[in-house]
């Protein structure tokens, strides 16, 4: 279906050139679907819109089959009549990807039109039709809507709807779901699905969700820093990865541990793409690497099972499983005291302005959480369900409307202003953007420092030492003092916001889906971190999160919210095992979980290719 | 939409209720005897008192301004200080110069302008972008003034040295009988504004497009199919539209009050040349009037730009 050889994409910039996509070679079968992974950065998405002519300023060379025709020497008009018609994408974010000033129904019909003679009425029926198909209610009268008048996974819905209604024979879905509640999720994937197999029509996903891919995915290729590390089919990449980046990708996924455990966090950060590295681009974090690794390009292997692995290693790698630390116990203790307990909260905000009907707008519903020393405390939910917003009450930032939340026993609504500013030392709060959160201007020394300042609990060079301190506890290098956030990777990043959060020993952190925004091998790192942390230092945790495997591995109690109340709180594996609410059950069955590696198997080395990797 | 509407017009009319009381007061603490500067110097001090009762110059100062705001709403701005004609028809004779200058400049800076700030955005850094970029610079820095001189300079003079009339030195013709005398007339003064203003509308245009060009639904227009025209105009002009209207409102207002200096270069009798003439006559009703004129235009674009945005992003309707 379609077929790319030797592709390499590099993009000119500023800072030098970015080699996005190294000599990657594949072939997509039709009527499949076809999962690429890899973490951020590592090329997918460069890859993909190289292919469709979609970066006009990237170099690309090699070759891309279609339909019996080389996409890249195409001459741009017959590449355009093939964008759409014989060829749809989805994109990443559909809150972006949509042009927010045309309506809905106008953005599809325009893909007809741009490419069939028919008449506005004939399009707006067949628009009509796709948007009914993909799930919208009452297409026809929505059809005039604009796109800031549709949820996030309604837009995801029209985003497939434009790809779809052409009928091109195949898809590229680049991240079709990941900017989605895992609810909204399912329903995509399913939707994908089904068309999917009513249109015979050939899929390329693009995820780094590798529990979805284990899932769908027919065959699937692994990619990082550019290259093509592993390619095979589904069943055999994910029951026993050849490649040791494969399988550290599923060393750190959480859902593949039992609740507790340690993960096996790959170390380490992607590299830059600016130089290309003489020898295998994962050697310096490979727990395999031999010392040739880094010095030559390894050439491909070829197995028995039809997986080709881009390695020095000529047998595919044990299951990391086999080494797992042994599991610690959990941190809760049911007689340790009452750190936080939240009785009965609510919340609402006024809606409605000045000449308009004044109305209440109600956020909490009547919340009731008990925090005991130590224990993690997992609360899930979807996007919108008050989440964050619970968070800013417990952390004092908002007034509950009624109820009372008590710290240490101590009512915070009656805090005078001394007792205020020591409970603002007592509770931390952990943010899910690490990139928005910490000031660039500042110097990381100063932003970790910050509390010590603020509550004027040392200064000078006795702050400084505290400083390095914490970031030594949070595996941060103390030379970085003085260096500036954007310096710093995204799980870099997080670990200061964890340091700033540790600096006055509070009794209780609150991380707001504190490793969302980070790829599984970081955020296997991150939540290690946290565990480690908090056993050494007998931390209490309030977890927030919408990734149910994240949950599941860190906490001790998990509470799933819907619309502003607790449906259903109890122990971490009761929640998994035996869900009591049927909201619970619907969050369940929505999260796809990768199957448990089952050891190598068989497989035999048959072939090696060496020179250029094919 | 209407209450919208009815707020904005409301709002517009205090503001120029501030702004006459503002000019009207700065004129009353202003040096210098209305009634000589009617009257002339060899008025006798008898005469003076007679013009000062006949413009209500002696009543206390708070019966005045109530006098002068209650006949501004009627449309009566008073008489000038120098021919005693009402105010409000001198303007009115001015205005036609005005407008057409501003009129054909729009559409002129609009159809360079516009369309070099896409082709410089479209190639960031290549050859044409170079030459746009070029054109920014120029045209940014060269003085309006300059360039009025220069082009008399080349297309008026030069030509009657050769014994021609390529183009007139000046002057303004009315649109009717003869549209063709009119617009050749126009020409010059024209291009002159025309030239300078296209050079911001040609950066603000590049800097948007650069902007947009680069939006996630740029690239899903491209990868439905539709051609590179349709991606330019349809998706990504569509998306620079907003900030180009309220940078034109702006200007469409500020040049509506007087374009001094092109008026003054190409002899037009526009409201620019009316308030010269009222600066160096001291004549105080017809500076008032023009203020006022120019705050007029000036909220008067503000709701239009207003209402356009209301149609333009259909997120705020
Ligand atoms: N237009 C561009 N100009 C310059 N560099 C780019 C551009 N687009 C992407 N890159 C770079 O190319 C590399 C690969 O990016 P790409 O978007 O393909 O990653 P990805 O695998 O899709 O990641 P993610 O999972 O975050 O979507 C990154 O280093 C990125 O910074
Ligand atoms: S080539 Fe070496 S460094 Fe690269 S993945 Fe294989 S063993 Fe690891
Ligand atoms: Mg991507």
């Amino acid at each position: 279906m379609l077929e790319a050889r030797h592709l390499s994409v590099s993009i000119p910039t500023e800072d030098g050139t970015i080699h996005a996509v190294q000599d990657v070679s594949f072939s997509v079968e039709a009527g499949g679907l076809f999962g690429i992974a890899g973490e951020s950065g590592s090329g997918k998405s460069v890859m993909m819109q190289a292919i469709l002519g979609l970066l006009p300023f990237a170099d690309v060379t090699g070759e891309v089959i279609f339909e019996g025709r080389n996409l890249l020497t195409l001459p741009p008009r017959q590449l355009q009549k093939l964008r759409g018609a014989r060829i749809g994408m989805i994109f990443q974010d559909p809150l972006s990807s949509l042009h927010p000033y045309y309506s809905i129904g106008a953005q599809i019909t325009e893909a007809i039109h741009a490419h069939e003679k028919v008449s506005p009425q004939a399009a707006r029926a067949r628009a009509v039709d796709m948007l009914t198909k993909v799930g919208i209610g009452n297409a026809a009268e929505r059809f005039d809507s604009f796109p800031h008048q549709y949820s996030g996974g309604m837009r995801q819905r029209v985003m497939i709807a434009m790809a779809l209604v052409l009928n091109p024979p195949l898809i590229i879905a680049d991240e079709p779901t990941t900017a989605l509640d895992v609810t909204v999720q399912a329903q995509i994937v399913a939707l994908l699905d089904q068309m999917r197999k009513e249109l015979g029509t050939t899929v390329v996903m693009i995820t780094h969700d590798l529990g979805l891919l284990s899932n769908v995915a027919d065959q699937v290729m692994v990619m990082y820093a550019g290259n093509r590390m592993e390619f095979g089919s589904s069943a055999a990449v994910f029951h026993a990865p050849s490649h040791p980046y494969t399988a550290g990708l599923l060393a750190s996924s959480p859902s593949n541990y039992a609740a507790g455990e340690e993960l096996v966090a790959i170390p380490g950060r992607p590299p830059s793409l600016l130089h290309m590295p003489a020898g295998c681009a994962f050697a310096v974090r490979c727990a395999y690497a031999m010392p040739k690794c880094a010095t030559q390009r390894p050439p491909l292997r070829r197995f028995s099972d039809g997986v080709e692995s881009l390695c020095w290693l000529e047998a595919p790698v044990e299951p990391i499983h086999a080494e797992r630390a042994a599991v610690s116990g959990r941190n809760a203790d049911a007689t340790a005291p009452v750190v936080l307990k939240v009785d009965n909260v609510e919340l609402s905000f006024a809606t409605g302005g000045f000449f308009s009907k004044a109305g209440k707008y109600e956020v909490l519903k009547g919340i009731d959480i008990e925090l005991r020393r130590g224990e993690t405390l997992g609360l899930v939910g979807e996007s919108g369900c008050g989440k964050s917003t619970l968070a800013r009450v417990i952390a004092g930032l908002i007034p509950a409307t009624s109820g009372s939340v008590l710290l240490d026993g101590k009512d915070m609504a009656t805090l005078d202003h001394a007792g205020w500013k020591e409970m603002r030392k007592r509770v931390q709060l952990v943010f899910q953007d690490p990139f928005g959160s910490l000031n660039p201007r500042r110097r990381v020394g100063a932003i970790i420092g910050d509390p010590f300042r603020l509550h004027q609990v040392a200064s000078g060079a006795d702050r400084k030492w505290r400083v390095q301190d914490l970031m030594e506890t949070v595996g941060l290098n103390p030379e970085h003092y003085n260096r500036f956030p954007s310096e710093f990777s995204g799980g870099q990043r997080q670990r200061i916001g964890i340091a700033r959060a540790l600096a006055l020993n509070p009794a209780l952190i609150i991380f707001d889906e504190p490793v969302s925004a980070l790829d599984v091998s970081i955020q296997a790192q991150v939540l290690n971190l946290m565990r480690s942390l908090q056993q050494e230092l007998g931390l209490t945790y309030l977890f927030i999160s919408h990734d149910l495997a994240v949950v599941r591995q860190v906490c001790d109690r998990i509470a799933v919210m819907n619309k502003g109340k607790i449906v259903e709180l109890a122990e971490a594996e009761a929640i998994y095992t035996d869900p009591q609410n049927d909201y619970t059950r619907t969050l369940l069955a929505a999260s796809v979980v990768p199957p448990p590696q089952k050891g190598r198997g068989t497989r035999q080395l048959v072939e090696t290719i060496w020179g250029a990797p094919a | 939409m209407i209450r919208f509407l009815a707020g904005r017009v409301a709002f517009a009319a205090l503001i120029l209720l501030v702004l006459s009381t503002f000019v009207f007061f700065l004129f009353f603490v202003a040096p210098g005897d209305p009634a000589r500067m009617v009257a002339g110097d060899k008025a006798t001090e008898a005469q003076l008192i007679q013009i000062r009762a006949n413009l209500g110059l002696d009543r206390p100062i708070h019966e005045q301004y109530i006098n002068f705001i209650g006949k501004a709403v009627r449309g009566d701005l008073g008489f000038s200080y120098r021919n005693q004609q009402p105010v409000i028809s001198l303007i009115a004779n001015r205005l036609p110069a005005t407008l057409s200058l501003v009129a054909g400049g729009v559409i002129l800076w609009l159809a360079v302008g516009i369309p070099i700030g896409i082709m410089s955005a479209r190639h960031p850094g290549g050859f044409r972008d170079r030459l746009g970029q070029g054109f920014i610079l120029i045209g940014l820095s060269f003085p309006t003034f300059v360039l009025g001189m220069m082009s008399l300079y080349v297309f008026y003079f030069l030509p009657r040295q050769a014994g021609f009339t390529l183009f007139p030195a000046g002057g303004f013709k009315a649109f009717w009988p003869n549209p063709a005398i009119w617009a050749w007339h126009m020409a010059l003064p024209w291009a002159t504004l025309a030239l300078t203003t296209a050079a911001v509308y040609a950066r603000l245009t590049r800097g948007q497009m650069l902007e947009v060009m680069g939006e996630d639904y740029i690239r899903t227009a491209r990868a439905k199919g539709l051609s590179e025209t349709k991606v330019v105009f349809k998706h990504g002009l569509r998306a620079t539209l907003t900030p180009l209207v309220t940078q034109l409102g702006a200007d469409i207002a500020l040049l509506l009050g007087g374009a001094i200096v092109i008026e003054q270069v190409y002899g037009l009798q526009g409201v620019g040349a009316l308030a010269v003439q009222a600066v160096n006559n001291q004549d105080r009703p017809i500076i008032i009037g023009v203020v006022l004129l120019g705050g007029f235009f000036i909220v008067l674009s503000n709701i239009i730009v207003d209402i356009l945005y209301v149609l333009l992003d259909p997120r705020v309707r």
